[in-house]
């Protein structure tokens, strides 16, 4: 009975494969996880609206989606990489020599980085750069010396602050978000506090590696990195009423009521804040388009203008409904999609 | 001399009992400790997994239950001429242009009339018409668009329609919104919630059992309350089919000749080595195997179900061969020579009569491995499963190649979004994942029971 079925399943597979040729008919996007939400609810509106099927979008990461991006044209490859910063000329140059030359950059609005702690806990209702290095660098600057950082809590170097325990959830190192919080926050920190220059005047000038000695945050168990979603990091703060955590605005749009959000540099972070520029802790959110694709795989370049309508990405659309920060040259992108301008340079 | 012992040790008489197998003697007593003490740790640990498995149980059917309730708003909608057919043609095409967004204020307008019928106002609950809106799932626009493309003669009639309400409705049904949490949620106010008990007083608001959970698509984070697990659970069926058809055939033949036809060498030893390594590989191995040969090399499409067949076939070979052969050998030698001293060839012995004795095993063996394949995630993630699929698959074999989603992996998609309904339906998928899981192990009890032969 064996054989029989053995044979009949290895012609099942021979005839299955056969039809394996034929020509995919759906699109196929992957990459950041920050941009994943933003580009479901794009993928449904699509699906809803056109003769095209639902596009399928899965996560992974930036890196790890521009990374398959970059493999190589052709169908069994992706179409479109969302990406929560810009792609890297090293990237760029991978694409190249995969044969992938044409590449859309478009970019879908902005994003802001939030600092959140539990409702009932202590008030962090005002935290600046400053305050943000000096609680979770590993090297501070204590009455002009680099010192291992010695503070224990927050009162311990802004009396503004409450009296407990320093413990903050950053996101953890593959996080695009990770990027923008070290570069906006920490190092701004850094600069405000003048730790920076001392570092630089210490390592004698060597402007890299006292930037990289900035960032790094302390290794006590005061900072945790959360290598999780933000899902984790909100269980995280569920669990410890002191504790100082890192989040996307569209998140914490979404569970104000378990949050309570702290200013940065005096501004309140909205998505009105961020679009002026005021908030300092925003980044642009992109998705790149392989131009080979387009007219191959159906629906792909409707799907790229859909995603940048007025009615989706402008201000008053889904998008900004759920926490994206539209952006104020939208009408330049649509341009650009709709020439299928490809990135300079190249 | 061993007499003499064996007299003198149970007897240590003292006081006028002694000797009564009644009265436990010192070292008796000391071992019935033992064994007491012995029971008690069996016990607890007995207790223990009982405990953990109840706290389990109680975890996931309390957060999971309510995800097959749904709050649902009914509405008579007027379907505008003006609005979905201008030019009054009831061409197809023209109303296909009319996009979700142009129905949205049939919506608003049916839930003014809805309150106005009721002898409420928004004004009472300090909500806008824009709020109210918000009440309604952003899936209604959509259904009402599908209603008039596949009913365009009903345009300008009033119909009644059942939407789902927002998941933050739903929620305060639920327990998950309060009226204390709502004032400092940005996505609901108490306003809506008290129209929403004006409107389940006037009878438009009802919650009840939702089949929408079980058949439709996952859906975006802006609309967790039509978030369901039909792409989930088809994909799920199309991979066990296909594991079933591949493992089942490729690990009996292994298994079959490996141990009634292949002659005993280092090579054969070499496989049976190999074999039992195999299933002890992390199956995230396998995803990285299936990127590697289905997708990049043999180049069949991602995130389809043949792909995650194939890799999880791969996955479950080793558990199918190793209990295979573990069946074919508990069945005893006296079958074989008496099949072969009557004049049965090799194969006729083995075909005739020692794999219908060894099948009661076998199944047991494919079913539990097919129910580990079924709950597995990680090899799924490799080969673009662990996607956001709206799209049902077509029917096999088409199907097959279609992408699709994994029952597992809609749980993990689900426990990472930021809106808090999604965790209730993750619970619930979980509810039906061990479901799924229970009916697979009951029917491998079954079988084994019906076709057990004892010896």
């Amino acid at each position: 009975m064996s054989l029989v079925k053995l044979t009949a399943s290895a012609l099942a597979i021979a005839a299955v494969s056969a039809t394996a040729a034929a020509a995919r008919d759906n699109v196929q996007v992957a990459g950041s996880s920050t941009v994943l939400p933003y580009a479901s609810i794009v993928a449904e509106a699509f699906g809803e609206n056109f003769d095209f099927p639902t596009p399928v979008v899965e996560s992974g990461g930036s890196s790890a989606g521009l990374k398959r991006f970059c493999e190589g044209v052709g169908e069994n490859t992706i179409d479109i990489a969302n990406a929560s910063r810009k792609i890297k000329d090293s990237e760029i140059q991978a694409c190249a020599e995969a044969g992938v030359k044409d590449i859309i950059e478009v970019r879908i609005g902005y994003d802001g980085i939030v600092f959140a702690s539990q409702t009932n806990g202590p008030a962090f209702t005002a935290l600046e750069p400053a305050d943000i290095f000096n609680a979770l660098s590993d090297k501070v600057l204590v009455d002009g010396a680099i010192v291992e950082n010695p503070y224990q809590q927050w009162a311990d170097f802004n009396a503004d602050l409450p009296a407990v325990d320093i413990i903050a959830f950053p996101p953890g190192t593959k996080h695009g978000t990770r990027e923008v919080f070290e570069e906006k926050v920490v190092l701004a920190g850094c600069e405000a506090t003048g730790a920076f220059e001392a570092i630089m005047a210490k390592n004698g000038g060597d402007k890299k590696a006292a930037e990289k000695a900035c960032i790094s945050l302390r290794t006590d168990g005061k900072a945790v990195d959360i290598d999780g979603d933000y899902t984790e990091t909100l269980a995280r703060i569920d669990a410890n009423p002191n504790g100082v955590g890192i989040f996307g605005l569209a998140f914490y749009e979404n569970n104000t009521d378990k949050l309570k959000v702290a200013t940065m540099g005096d501004v309140m972070p909205s998505t009105e804040s961020i679009a002026t520029g005021e908030y300092p802790v925003s980044r642009p959110l992109f998705f790149y388009i392989k131009k080979a694709h387009i007219g191959v795989i159906p629906g792909l370049k409707e799907y790229a203008q859909f995603f940048v309508a007025d009615e989706i990405a402008g201000p008053d659309g889904p998008l900004a409904a759920y926490g994206l920060v539209s952006d104020p040259e939208l009408a330049a992108t649509q341009t650009a999609v709709e020439a299928e301008e490809v990135m300079g340079g190249m | 001399m061993t007499d003499a012992t064996a007299n003198a040790a149970p007897a240590p008489k003292q006081g006028k009992h002694a000797g009564s197998l009644f009265d436990a003697d010192a070292r008796t007593k000391k071992r019935n400790a033992a064994e007491t003490r012995f029971r008690a740790y069996g016990l607890t640990a007995v207790g223990i997994g009982v405990a953990a498995l109840i706290m389990l149980m109680t975890s996931i059917l309390g957060q999971g239950l309510p995800a097959f309730n749904q709050t649902f708003i009914t509405l008579d909608v007027y379907l505008d001429e003006a609005k979905l057919d201008k030019n009054g043609t009831r061409d197809i095409e023209a109303i296909k242009k009319v996009s979700t967004f142009g129905y949205a204020p049939l919506i608003k307008n049916a839930m003014a009339a809805k309150v106005d019928e009721l002898g409420i106002s928004f004004e009472t609950f300090g909500v806008s018409g824009k709020d109210a809106e918000a009440m309604i799932s952003k899936e209604a626009a959509a259904q009402l668009r599908r209603f008039v493309i596949a009913h365009p003669d009903r345009i300008g009639d009033t119909v009644e329609f059942e939407f789902l309400a927002s998941g933050r409705i739903d929620g305060y049904y639920k327990g998950r919104v309060s009226m204390e949490s709502a004032e400092k949620d940005s996505n609901v106010t108490p306003g809506q919630l008290q129209l929403a008990d004006a409107l389940k007083e006037g009878g438009a608001l009802s919650t009840h059992f939702n089949w929408g959970f079980i058949t439709m698509a996952d859906a975006s984070e802006n609309r967790p309350e039509a978030a369901g697990i039909g792409v989930a659970m088809l994909g799920s069926l199309y991979m066990m089919i296909i594991v079933l058809c591949l493992a089942l055939p490729i690990g009996v033949a292994a298994s079959i000749y490996l141990e009634e036809f292949a002659p005993k060498n280092w090579i054969t030893d070499l496989i049976e080595v190999n074999i039992s390594n195999l299933a002890a590989v992390p199956s995230i191995v396998f995803g990285i195997l299936g990127l590697a040969i289905f997708i990049n090399y043999a180049g069949l499409p991602q995130s389809a179900p043949v792909v995650g067949g194939l890799v999880l076939t791969l996955m479950t070979l080793p558990t199918i061969i190793i209990s295979t052969r573990a069946s074919l050998k508990s069945v005893p030698p006296s079958i074989r020579d008496a099949a072969l001293g009557v004049g049965a060839s090799k194969m006729q012995s083995v075909f005739h009569h020692v794999l219908p004795l060894a099948a009661p095993g076998i199944l047991t063996g494919t079913i539990i491995g097919l129910a580990q394949a079924l709950g597995e995630t990680a090899p799924l993630m490799l080969i673009g499963m662990v996607a956001f699929v709206r799209e049902f698959p077509s029917a096999p074999p088409e199907g097959f190649f279609d992408p699709a989603s994994a029952l597992p992996v809609q749980v993990y998609n689900w426990t990472t979004r930021a809106d808090p309904a999604f965790v209730e339906r993750a619970s619930g998928a979980i509810i039906v994942l061990l479901i799924f899981l229970l009916c697979m192990n009951f029917l491998a009890i079954v079988l084994r029971r019906r076709f057990e032969r004892r010896w």
